[in-house]
């Protein structure tokens, strides 16, 4: 496994791809910075790009290497070596190439505006910490339904409908709800349903450590009083670990039967 | 070598391969001939386990191949279509693959031999396509395996590459290995192997030596006696 992530890897970091998306990075992260002036302010702006933006970009990207890597998948297949192995090496480079983009893209304009000596240090790992986790979801998620579907007008459409739901459709559908049922107790439903979104999982998760109530909508709000703040951020931690676990046993499987 | 029993594969309703039994022996070359979508290629991966058959077995040395992967050791693979990835230079890919199989390998040898001194430094995504497969021939031939599977190996090579190809395959043939391959050029059937194993609609439609064929059909000709073969099964 960790020769194919090697050799995944090393294709993935030099590809134009990765260098467009480390260069996206740094600029909206230089030009938050530039127009929040204030660290704090900068962190909550990178956070809602984050959320809407991470999952975007691994959901294509994800997509992209899969059916591009579809033949010399082939050819590693006829080698000897698991399947297993080798699905699971390009996943991680995938992913990591991905993240390595976001963290240099994010992390050095933060740095040079000296995030590592301010207080804030703490609130900006996490902001890091949960950009990986979305980044580890959704490419996982992209490249299994890649895999699945041979015909990439399919599976592109698939994969960007999955994004375009959990980050937007989802939120709206969970409002309508509440709405809806706004003369009973909602909390429990709002929390089930928050817990089947890694996206809405993520901002919760930020927000319990930044503490500000202010900005966390009623779902935060709902886990905040619920569950207190650390409950509530191993609970949000735990239910993206089963958003990423659950799926690698599912391709895991899959991959055993798959026809190439 | 190998023993292919009742193998049976379809995808969705469409039956590729109906109740194939083959015997493959080392020290010949075989040629799977058929029309297009006949099976030659689903044959070709059932043996590598890229596709996995619903019904009966493929043996290797008399040990089924279901869920192992350590047999493909002894095999070396040429695909269809050589695509590799993009950014990877040549001389890249080919220690990726010497990495995986940690086999002694003669990429050197085969690089001169087919003309490659000067790509190896290129991205493979700057390569034609005669190029890309004379780089999927090195990697095919470089370990010494006792079986060669090579899925249509001559596509977009001149005739310089091919005439080595067939140099090639007459001295792997000679170490006494089993070499199989698919084609649509009757000619190097002709000229190199020792056995046609003809698929129509996933069925083995006839099985023996290109002599046997042509006299079966009283034609003098192996690419007219296809073509009998094939108006015949439709009459």
């Amino acid at each position: 496994m960790l020769k194919i992530f090697k050799y995944s890897l090393f294709d993935l970091i030099r590809s134009n791809w990765s260098i467009a998306y480390l260069a996206f990075y740094l600029m909206v992260s230089s030009s938050i910075i530039y127009m929040n002036g204030d660290i704090t302010k900068s962190i909550i702006s990178m956070m809602n790009v984050i959320l809407l933006l991470i999952p975007l970009v691994a959901t294509v990207f994800g997509a992209i290497y899969m059916y591009n890597s579809r033949e010399f998948t082939e050819l590693l297949l006829s080698q000897p070596i698991k399947r297993k192995s080798i699905f699971l090496g390009q996943y991680f480079g995938l992913a990591v190439s991905l993240s390595l983009s976001f963290i240099l893209g994010v992390g050095l304009p933060f740095i040079i505006r000296g995030i590592i000596t301010s207080p804030e240090l703490s609130n900006f790992l996490v902001l890091i910490g949960v950009g990986l986790i979305l980044n580890f979801i959704f490419s996982l998620l992209s490249f299994m339904v890649a895999l699945r579907f041979e015909n990439r007008i399919k599976g592109f459409g698939l994969s960007l409908f999955i994004w375009l739901f959990m980050s937007i459709i989802y939120d709206g559908i969970l409002l309508l709800i509440l709405i809806w049922f706004e003369s009973y107790p909602t909390e429990n439903l709002a929390i089930t349903l928050t817990l089947m979104n890694p996206i809405d999982l993520g901002r919760v998760l930020i927000m319990l450590f930044l503490d500000t109530s202010a900005l966390m909508g009623y779902t935060g709000a709902v886990f905040y009083n619920f569950f207190g703040v650390w409950q509530g951020i191993l609970l949000s931690i735990a239910a993206l670990s089963v958003w990423l676990l659950f799926p690698i046993y599912i391709l895991l499987r899959y991959i055993k039967k798959k026809d190439f | 070598m190998i023993r292919i029993e009742n193998l049976s594969k379809a995808y969705h309703k469409n039956q590729v391969l109906k109740d194939v039994n083959i015997k493959l022996d080392s020290n010949k070359i075989i040629a799977i001939l058929g029309p297009n979508g006949s099976g030659k290629t689903t044959l070709i991966k059932s043996i590598l386990g890229l596709v996995i058959a619903q019904e009966g077995d493929v043996k290797f040395n008399d040990q089924s191949i279901v869920g192992e992967w350590e047999y493909r050791k002894q095999i070396s693979y040429l695909p269809q279509i050589a695509r590799f990835p993009e950014n990877l230079k040549v001389l890249e890919l080919i220690a990726l693959v010497k990495d995986i199989r940690q086999q002694e390998a003669r990429d050197n040898e085969l690089i001169q031999y087919f003309g490659l001194e000067n790509e190896l430094k290129k991205p493979l995504r700057n390569l034609s396509g005669g190029t890309r497969q004379k780089v999927n021939m090195v990697l095919a031939f470089m370990f010494d395996s006792p079986v060669i599977i090579l899925d249509e190996p001559t596509v977009g090579l001149d005739p310089v590459a091919i005439s080595r190809f067939k140099e090639l395959l007459e001295r792997e043939k000679a170490k006494g290995k089993l070499i199989i391959f698919t084609t649509h050029i009757m000619s190097l059937v002709q000229e190199i192997s020792d056995e046609i194993i003809f698929l129509l609609e996933g069925d083995i439609y006839f099985q023996g030596s290109v002599q046997d064929l042509i006299n079966q059909n009283g034609s003098t000709k192996l690419e007219s006696a296809i073509t009998n073969l094939i108006e015949n099964s439709h009459a």
